[in-house]
């Protein structure tokens, strides 16, 4: 881990079960370290993620919500691609609206043996989100 | 809401335990809103704590169970094995990962991993505490199959369809059956001809009363879905067509491809009769007992490859694979059939895979030229007189340029997705790829399936092939067929998108982007709702973030289950202060548990000092229950304490002997 303060950004990660799951599960088979604040929920699609749920997770104190799509793997929508970011969209313009840094989330296609690469997109992305800080500090900010 | 839960923690033989404070997790978890029994247990898969969990279930009357252990993909199905084994709805279990996401990518990190474990068991707790019981949707099926397209795929797997007692009914738009491949010469390697091949496949529908032909055939319109489609079929060429509609349970799309057509002046195609394409060639082979064009006897063939294929300019950039080997087959059938010819093969790349290298090898020592040209620089074809010159740079030696008088060209053209294949997909609604061959849902996972249920697609409508690969994909899509009809009715996973009818005010949102047909508008309470046809939706879920007034939702993934995991995850963790000590404490220490079970350990080794052992024996002689010695067994392995000895004699357990 690369953050050098104590401050450890909670990241919330949306996975599919069919495609990301088995890679972040490699990732622990392999025993890649990353950040022990992320928690995963696994979807049958990305495109099913509803941007509430991801407005939720800021409100509860999650620091940053990582999307790990199928792609162009999807089994379900050839425009699946599309749709998540569709849905990303709709949840930056709520982030927008609520003061919450669009940084906050990202998406990226993580494969079946992408154990790697989900471990550097932890570690990156907990290092972003500890340069913008914590969640809390910005909401408190809206508020006051 | 559940309100008696049952929670298993998984030691997993110290691959959980060596990291995540497990039984301090079931102490406290023991205290969370719903929750009658917590425990920590050896080993959640093991027979006995199966066997456990179902006595537990029926003893405590829960309504609801969590097993934290390793990731689903491995034990989901056994847990809902064991909740359906003691009468519990499956829908009411759910696994929490705590070894794959937790125990191992933070084995760095002991306290951390302990309270991420917290997190995702409250997680798993609340989940199951909002979880409905679902029942699996029961759809009865018509035990006839429709296939379209009597190629030899098509052929083939209404043959397989049939043997497997389902009624078929197979339709062919030209007057005969055969396909393609009727047309064929002699393949490799059988060497026996395409008509032959198709007309033994012929034969046997004939001979099988439960297949039905019609020829000059075409669909024209579907409706009904998964089990019990109604396709309407006419047939004839003119006026007098005759409309008849098939009542059938499942469908095998098995159209084929075309041939690609070289355009005009394309090689300068169309300006000699000395330039043809490979099925041309092939059938002229086939007809000639002189190889003879235009009165003169061709001695010089040349074949120019990935005609019409692999462009990176044009539309079709994939390979079709089968030309290479084609192409080469073809060159050694007319040095065997009219002896003194002279092939050149102007190629980009051999692609002859598999045991079709064999013909390669044997084109190549039989003295064919091979000259290799790069698509920057196709060969230049000019016809004149009673010779077609080509010009060719040859890329394998010093791109030097080579001019080929030859007495024939022939242009080796790949697959094309057959013209009507728009038609087709329209009807049933199968997706088009961008090189408008038909798609399956995942080209590795799903190879023969459709995003319509019930549609299977096999054969070269699927994208280039040969007849073996053909014959492959159609038999598959012929076996899933069979799986579906075999059983009178069809049992469907429940987990499928559901409308809120009073809060729907109907937008079409969801049926826009619903790649499965699955919602229709209807009229309820007076009002335009949309509803979900649970025999096509496939549970992807697509639709829910779409629908403005939040109305409809995929079971299990409701917003109650989703926001009740974001704040489990985020409930405030507090180790108990001494727990966290000892959790600092076995930072240092190799394994959790070897401190506390010497005693056991040492009898363990007593016992095996008299021979090798397997588990039960083990725990019969040092009176034991079987699990604690598997569990401290499995720990002395991991440690190279004691070693695997090979089978015991009833070939049913392993025998376990001391290292030394």
């Amino acid at each position: 881990m690369s953050t050098t303060n104590s401050f450890q950004p909670k990241i919330l990660v949306f996975s599919t079960d069919k495609i990301s799951d088995p890679g972040i599960d490699q990732a622990g088979l392999r025993k890649i370290h990353y950040s022990p604040s992320v928690y995963v929920i696994s979807m049958p699609c990305s495109s099913g993620i509803k941007p509430r749920w991801i407005m939720h997770a800021y409100r509860q104190g999650f620091d940053g919500v990582f999307i790990a799509a199928d792609g162009h793997e999807c089994s379900y929508s050839a425009s699946c691609p599309d749709r998540t970011n569709d849905l990303i969209n709709h949840a930056q313009s709520m982030m927008k609206e609520q003061g919450i840094n669009p940084k906050r989330i990202r998406m990226a296609a993580i494969c079946s043996v992408c154990a790697e690469p989900f471990a550097s997109h932890m570690d990156n992305f907990s290092r972003i989100l500890s340069e913008i800080g914590s969640i809390q500090a910005e909401l408190n900010n809206k508020a006051s | 809401m559940k309100q008696r839960i049952g929670v298993y923690i998984c030691h997993c033989g110290g691959n959980i335990s060596d990291y995540v404070d497990v039984e301090e997790l079931g102490k406290m978890l023991a205290e969370e809103t719903g929750v009658v029994i917590s425990k920590d247990v050896m080993f959640a898969c093991a027979d006995s704590n199966q066997k456990q969990m179902v006595s537990d279930i029926e003893e405590h009357k829960l309504d609801a169970i969590v097993v934290a252990s390793c990731s689903p993909k491995l034990h989901l199905h056994t847990f809902r094995g064991v909740a359906e084994r003691a009468k519990l709805n499956p829908s009411n279990y759910v696994q929490v990962n705590i070894r794959e996401q937790c125990s191992w990518p933070h084995s760095d990190n002991k306290k951390e991993a302990s309270i991420k474990a917290v997190g995702l068991i409250r997680a798993g707790i609340k989940r199951v505490s909002h979880s409905e019981s679902l029942e699996n949707i029961e759809i009865p099926v018509v035990k006839a199959a429709l296939v379209i397209g009597a190629g030899v795929a098509g052929m083939r797997a209404a043959i397989d369809l049939a043997r497997m007692g389902n009624q078929v009914y197979l339709i062919e738009k030209e007057a005969q059956t055969g396909g393609r491949v009727a047309q064929a010469g002699s393949l490799f390697m059988s060497g026996q001809s395409g008509s032959e091949l198709t007309g033994r496949l012929q034969e046997e529908i004939r001979r099988h009363s439960g297949i039905t032909v019609f020829t000059r055939a075409t669909v024209e319109k579907v409706s009904g879905s998964l089990g019990n489609f109604h396709v309407g079929v006419s047939i004839g060429t003119g006026d007098n067509d005759e409309k008849l509609s098939l009542n059938v349970g499942s469908v095998l799309v098995a159209t084929g491809m075309d041939s690609y057509q070289p355009k005009e002046n394309e090689y300068a195609y169309g300006s000699s009769k000395r330039i043809v394409t490979l099925p041309d060639f092939d059938r002229m082979v086939k007809e000639q007992g002189e190889l003879v064009v235009d009165g003169k006897k061709v001695r010089q063939v040349g074949f120019i490859y990935c005609v019409g294929n692999r462009q990176k300019k044009g539309e079709n950039k994939y390979c079709s694979r089968f030309c290479c080997s084609a192409a080469i087959h073809t060159s050694l059938k007319i040095k065997e059939k009219y002896g003194d010819v002279t092939a050149w093969h102007l190629f980009r790349d051999i692609r002859t895979y598999g045991k079709q290298e064999i013909l390669y090898e044997k084109s190549s020592k039989q003295g064919d030229i091979y000259i290799r040209w790069d698509e920057k620089e196709p060969p230049l074809v000019e016809a004149a007189g009673d010779q077609v010159l080509v010009k060719v740079k040859d890329y394998l030696t010093s791109k030097e340029e080579i001019e080929i008088p030859l007495d024939l060209v022939v242009l080796v053209t790949g697959a094309v997705a057959r013209e009507d294949s728009r038609s087709i997909a329209d009807v049933f609604k199968i997706p088009i790829g961008s090189d408008r061959f038909f798609n399956e849902i995942h080209p590795k996972l799903k190879p023969v399936e459709t995003v319509i249920k019930g549609v299977y697609i096999g054969g070269s409508c699927q994208g280039p092939r040969n007849i073996t690969e053909s014959v492959e994909s159609s038999l598959s899509a012929a076996a899933k067929m069979n799986a579906l009809l075999g059983g009178g009715t069809i049992s469907l996973d429940p987990v499928v998108a559901r409308v809120n009818s009073e809060a729907c005010t109907w937008c079409g949102k969801c049926a826009e982007v619903c790649d499965y047909d699955a919602i229709r508008q209807i009229e309820f309470q007076g009002k335009q709702v949309a509803v979900v046809n649970n025999a096509t939706c496939a549970g992807c879920g697509i639709c829910a973030p779409v629908c403005p007034p939040d109305a409809i939702e995929l079971a299990q993934f409701t917003n109650l289950e989703i926001e009740s995991m974001i704040d489990g995850f985020m409930e405030k963790v507090e180790m108990r202060e001494k727990q966290q000590e000892s959790t600092t404490e076995n930072e240092e220490a190799p394994a959790v548990t070897m401190k506390e079970y010497p005693q056991l350990w040492k009898e363990i080794e007593e016992a095996l000092a008299s021979g090798p052992m397997n588990i039960p024996d083990l725990s019969k002689q040092i009176n034991k229950s079987s699990d604690l010695v598997t569990w401290h067994l499995m720990t002395m392995n991991k440690y190279g304490i004691v070693v695997p000895d090979g089978m015991d004699e009833s070939d049913t357990y392993f025998n376990y002997k001391m290292k030394n």
